[in-house]
């Protein structure tokens, strides 16, 4: 029995005397403790944080990225990235931040909390998050996420498996090194992993291609015969990190909703019959299923990017972007932040007196064959700068334009493990190319097309 | 290129197969969507009454051809389902003979499908195959499955598709045409009915021109026929059943 004297010593279930004096802690009917932020008060007044989100008006696609004004800002990669989100009118937001890969998705929080993103979460990890992605988009919602480098690579396989499932999420892909040893700088060899997996993806070359590739990505990847992801990747650091102009339209303006019930497949619909608690055709491959039907479906991935390029013309202006190409002696084919050198590196060639032209990648998935097959019909040196070791975006130029040019076709310089790249290394290959000097940076293995040792080609094809 | 009329034979990319093991989508051989007013035929941009015109020809002279209506016209959605299923039925009424196998759905059927009953995407070449149907209508299938089931007939069997879609169309069926609502089906079945006259192909006098499967004559007292047009009067939804308001279900 309890002596009346002395105080109630409260406990806990096991019976131990609770000491905290924090007050007690709400939980959910699971027993999880509640930390989801509720609707801000704020002292002194009745402010709703969220009235300006609550006034946002819905406008068509063509006046959001054609006619409305816009007001130009100077802010990071991350900032527009938020900036994006804020009028793509987005459902559904999970993140792992990865830090510090970009405050991209703490930003993403913010906009939760002002009512632009109606539902946002952190995910367990990366696999979580672009599982979570997938059962939001199944379910009809707009999705949008983030991450980087090793986050890629641990969510790779929800990721590959979202254009199967013909979800139309966007990502935005902070692209940074993922080998070991870890290092946080900028290095893009995770886009490579990205390439193949049937999703359409872009290559932000700065600030501004961030919010209008972000914006414009879900609009082309919600057309019902694309009905796929978009990734948006950009190099960390350079992008998402420093400020630049961007401009963009004014807050109160957002995208019309997504209508899924427009796609090329039927959401997750529990409530009208047939009931349906997943997508109706299993993925995996059983007795029930023809022979073929992975095949195809494959077949149809890959149809519905194809599908995707006259979206790409009419929202992005084209899968590629060409500068001066007529007449040039030599051509720099790049994507994402390699472009911005370029075009610096073309300019210290038009110092020396040589005329360089540009070709800016923006479309990898799909990648702009017939375009470069016309572009670079009269090329004689082609140079492919890129952010990474293994030389995808030139092995991918190689293979497009193998038989319509007879360019040399240089596969480099390459920087990786988080270097910049100093435009003097473009300006000497450009240079070097045409005159015939001897590559520092790049061996002769790197080396494409016109006069080139085939086996040094093989060597290189074969081993990276 | 937007041909006036139908491709030349030699011309022609995406013909009744069997087109081979693993032959290569539409897509890759290079044929695209066409915008509104323009069909597909045969691989070929053409405008869309001539594709109409050649799906009614296909229609009315390939042995068991079939309209497989698919969940968005099987299902009363909302009152624009009913209106369009009402529509397809008016195209199946011009159509001597015509089988109606559904799709009800998108499950591989487990533990065993019955393909002369029902199509089904996963395995759409064992219902070709079963009814030996050669020239066959898709309406209201999502576009996803509805490329499926196209690539696989394309690539098993020697069946004529078309597809009358509801949204940009299909450049894996033989025929296409699509912004597909009730009154452009409406317009379809006219222009079926136009063809069907000037090939002088009658009607039967009771109207009974729909032929049953064997489980939908087993069940319909044996019946070997029925006129799709004693159909277009729908009953009253379930007591309870709300029909949604337009826009908010699948088309």
């Amino acid at each position: 029995m309890s002596n009346p004297l002395e105080p109630e010593v409260k406990t806990n279930p096991q019976g131990d005397p609770i000491t905290s004096v924090e007050p007690e802690q709400k939980t959910n009917p699971q027993g999880d403790p509640i930390t989801s932020a509720a609707p801000i008060k704020v002292s002194g007044g009745s402010k709703d944080l969220q009235e300006a989100a609550k006034k946002q008006r819905v406008v068509t696609p063509e006046y959001m990225f054609f006619e409305a004004p816009r007001k130009r800002e100077f802010i990071t990669g991350s900032e527009a990235a938020k900036e994006a989100v804020r009028r793509s009118n987005v459902d559904f937001s999970v993140a792992y931040p990865i830090t510090p890969q970009s405050e991209t998705m703490q930003l993403i929080g913010v906009l939760y909390g002002e009512g632009y993103v109606k539902e946002y979460y952190r995910g367990e990890e990366e696999y979580g998050v672009m599982s979570a992605i997938a059962g939001g988009s199944r379910a009809g919602v707009r999705c949008f996420t983030a991450t980087a480098g090793p986050g890629t690579l641990r969510g790779i396989e929800p990721i590959a498996s979202w254009p199967g499932h013909r979800l139309p999420a966007v990502a935005m892909f902070t692209c940074r090194v993922v080998n070991a040893p870890l290092a946080i700088q900028p290095d893009n060899i995770e886009i490579s992993y990205l390439l193949n997996c049937g999703m359409i993806v872009f290559h932000a070359e700065n600030q501004q291609d961030l919010f209008d590739f972000i914006m414009k990505g879900f609009i082309i990847g919600e057309k019902n015969d694309v009905t796929l992801p978009v990734g948006v990747a950009c190099d960390g650091f350079f992008v998402t990190h420093a400020r630049n102009y961007v401009d963009m339209q004014e807050k109160g303006i957002k995208l019309p909703p997504r209508q899924a019930w427009k796609g090329a497949v039927p959401v997750l619909d529990a409530e009208n019959p047939p009931a349906r608690l997943s997508r109706d055709a299993p993925v995996q491959k059983s007795n029930f299923m023809a022979y073929n039907i992975h095949a195809v479906w494959q077949q149809e991935v890959w149809a519905a990017v194809e599908r995707s390029r006259r979206y790409i013309e009419q929202y992005m202006g084209g899968l590629c972007t060409p500068e001066n190409v007529e007449g040039a002696e030599a051509l720099i084919v790049a994507s994402g932040s390699a472009a911005a050198q370029s075009r610096e590196a073309i300019r210290l060639c038009k110092d020396q007196g040589v005329t360089v032209g540009f070709i800016k990648i923006r479309s990898l998935r799909p990648f702009p064959t017939k375009e470069l097959r016309q572009l670079c019909a009269k090329a004689k040196l082609i140079v492919v700068p890129e952010f990474n070791y293994v030389g995808w975006l030139a092995k991918d130029v190689a293979a497009a334009i193998y038989g319509y040019s007879d360019a040399k076709i240089v596969a480099g310089p390459h920087v990786y493990g988080g270097m910049s790249m100093p435009v003097e290394m473009i300006v000497d290959e450009v240079i070097g190319g045409l005159t015939g000097k001897r590559s520092i940076a790049v061996p002769d293995s790197a080396i494409m097309g016109r006069d080139v040792n085939q086996a040094e080609v093989a060597h290189f094809m074969q081993n990276i | 290129m937007l041909l006036q009329g139908l491709p030349a034979e030699k011309e022609r990319i995406i013909v009744p197969g069997p087109a081979g093991f693993m032959p290569p989508s539409a897509a890759q051989l290079g044929v695209a969507l066409p915008p509104s007013g323009v069909g597909i035929a045969y691989g070929h941009h053409v405008p869309e009454d001539i594709a109409i015109a050649e799906i009614a020809r296909q229609m009315l002279t390939k042995p068991n051809a079939t309209i497989f209506p698919g969940p968005m016209v099987l299902w009363a959605w909302n009152e624009h389902a009913v209106e369009k299923a009402m529509a397809v039925l008016e195209i199946a009424a011009q159509i001597p003979n015509v089988l109606i196998i559904p799709m009800p759905d998108y499950r591989p059927k487990y533990p065993k499908v019955d393909p002369e009953e029902v199509i089904n995407p996963n395995h759409p070449n064992l219902t070709i195959w079963g009814n030996k149907i050669e020239a066959c209508i898709f309406v209201g299938v999502h576009c996803h499955y509805a490329n499926l089931t196209l690539k696989m007939i394309r690539a098993g069997t020697n069946c004529c598709t078309a597809a009358l879609c509801a949204e940009q169309g299909h450049e894996d069926a033989m025929l296409s045409v699509h912004d597909m609502d009730a009154a452009k089906l409406r317009k379809v079945a006219q222009i079926f009915k136009r063809v069907r006259e000037q090939m002088g192909i009658k009607l039967p006098a009771d109207g009974k021109n729909v032929r049953y499967t064997g489980l939908q004559s087993r069940v319909n007292g044996n019946e070997t026929h029925i006129n799709p047009l004693a159909a277009l009067k729908p009953g009253a939804p379930p007591a309870g059943v709300h029909m949604p308001s337009e826009g908010q279900m699948p088309h």
